[in-house]
């Protein structure tokens, strides 16, 4: 066979516009991803039970269930039960940030309590509250050696953004897929897109790599 | 003046009672020795008077104010006001419990800083002037990693007196140390005491507690098994238990 990428790069502004929509999928679910799952962590590990059962039912919820039902859920499902519509963005997001939230929260709760005991002590015996020593102690050796790990959950967040596809919003994947039905060259548009993610997440992985390299060499 | 003052202190851990009834007034200027075998419950002692463990049973007057409330026939602690007593009462861990993220300066001003609220200028000055009393002005920027274990201590006994404590707890500062190191410590210590300072510290250094305490408790059962002043305790003392533990000591030599 030919390949045939010269219709790929005539429509390159096509896939320019995925690659938007990809990047502003990724940059709000790694942000309500990362940022929901410490307080759900933070929930997890709490002595007290009335935080302590939501935030686990929260986890293991989304953690057994496929993103893509969730996102297909949100999208057909929930708008049943709502006043009103919800877009394929917000059910996209609502689908990965919580998956998200619920995946990372086991990273920061494994990174809280990977803090020596010692550490708790030597804050609460200066008088801070629980929170101080949260914050101020705890948190900023906890991040360090979770940073590996939660640059892993961004580059996983990336690749989810793909499910977004499965609601027409537009991204990569969904671009892609217009281009392919349109000239028939799914092989050529497919490549090109698996291209493309590879090369925004180069330097992500490159970074996670170093981090956990530093991580070793800190320890 | 009396600083601190228990009353049938008692703290089980499940079924294990590790403090059977602790009575003891501490006056003000005070230093105070507590001797005991491994595992007789000298640490759970300390964490109890600065209620990093909760007592079960019993009294803790700090300054003359009962802490807790009774209800119910159970004395309740509110956090915040564990949190006010913790603030007045300085505690030096055997492993130092240093924060590895803040250099020597950082660890000194964190309480002023973070838990007295002051601004950075006053705290930094704090920080720096108790670094200078413990002889590491010039480490203020290291981090703990590149400190000597005594260095280390030095600079968690500085973060203790930043907070100005009206009681200082030390519990061990020096099992962890090389034995080289052991000295600066306990002049460090020493020091303290020199000024005034109200401390209890549990040590297995025998020599110490006879030159520097006040009066020397020994911990067997849970319970205060004997105490008095250094001469009485560890040069006659009265129990078969304490007789036994100083010997056990061999280097001790007054
Ligand atoms: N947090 C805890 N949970 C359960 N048991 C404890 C705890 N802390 C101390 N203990 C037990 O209490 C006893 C006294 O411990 P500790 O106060 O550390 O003794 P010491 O400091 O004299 O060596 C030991 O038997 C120890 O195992
Ligand atoms: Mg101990």
């Amino acid at each position: 066979m030919r390949w045939d990428f010269a219709t790929v790069i005539e429509h390159a502004d096509v896939l320019a516009i995925g690659a938007v929509g990809t990047l502003r999928i990724f940059a709000i679910c790694l942000v309500l991803g990362l940022g929901l799952g410490l307080p759900v962590g933070l929930g997890r590990y709490a002595r007290n039970p009335w935080l302590r059962a939501p935030a686990t039912a929260f986890v293991e919820f989304f953690r057994n269930t496929p993103v893509l039902v969730q996102i297909i859920w949100f999208f057909f499902a929930l708008p049943i039960l709502l006043p009103f519509q919800i877009g394929p963005l917000t059910a996209a997001v609502l689908g990965i940030s919580l998956n998200s939230a619920a995946f990372s929260a086991e990273i920061y709760r494994g990174g809280i309590q990977s803090i020596e005991r010692g550490q708790w002590d030597g804050a609460r015996a200066l008088g801070m509250s629980w929170l101080q020593a949260m914050r101020r102690v705890i948190l900023p050796q906890a991040i360090k050696r979770m940073l590996p790990a939660l640059a892993n959950r961004a580059i996983e967040i990336f690749k989810m953004s793909t499910l977004a596809s499965a609601v027409a919003y537009v991204e990569l994947l969904q671009q892609g897929k217009l281009i392919a039905s349109l000239y028939y060259n799914p092989i050529e548009v497919y490549t090109a897109v698996a291209a493309i993610f590879s090369v925004i997440l180069w330097p992500l992985v490159q970074l996670s790599y170093w981090l956990e390299r530093r991580l070793k060499g800190g320890e | 003046m009396t600083v601190l003052r228990l009353a049938g202190l008692v703290k089980r851990f499940g079924a294990n009672p590790v403090l059977r009834g602790i009575d003891l007034t501490v006056e003000r200027g005070e230093r105070i020795a507590i001797l005991g075998a491994s595992g007789s419950g000298k640490s759970t002692l300390l964490r109890c008077i600065n209620f990093m463990e909760l007592p079960d049973e019993g009294r803790v007057e700090f300054g003359g104010q009962v802490v807790g409330s009774e209800r119910d026939g159970r004395r309740r602690y509110a956090e915040r006001e564990l949190t006010q007593i913790r603030r007045q009462v300085g505690m030096v861990f055997q492993h130092f419990n240093l924060f590895p993220h803040m250099t020597a300066l950082g660890n000194v001003m964190e309480g002023p800083l973070t838990v007295l609220g002051q601004d950075r200028v006053q705290a930094e000055a704090r920080g720096r002037a108790e670094l200078a009393r413990v002889g590491l002005a010039d480490k203020a920027d290291a981090y703990p990693a590149h400190l000597s274990g005594g260095q280390k201590q030095r600079v968690a006994i500085a973060r203790a007196l930043a907070m100005d404590p009206a009681l200082l707890l030390f519990d061990e500062p020096t099992s962890a140390l090389d034995p080289a190191l052991v000295g600066e410590v306990l002049g460090t210590i020493r020091a303290l005491a020199e000024d005034g300072r109200t401390m209890l510290l549990v040590t297995h250094e025998l020599g110490f507690a006879y030159h520097v305490a006040s009066r020397v408790l020994f911990l067997a059962d849970g319970l205060i098994h004997e105490q008095g002043t250094p001469a009485e305790v560890l040069k006659e003392p009265r129990q078969a238990a304490t007789r036994a533990f100083i010997a056990s000591h061999k280097q001790f030599s007054l």
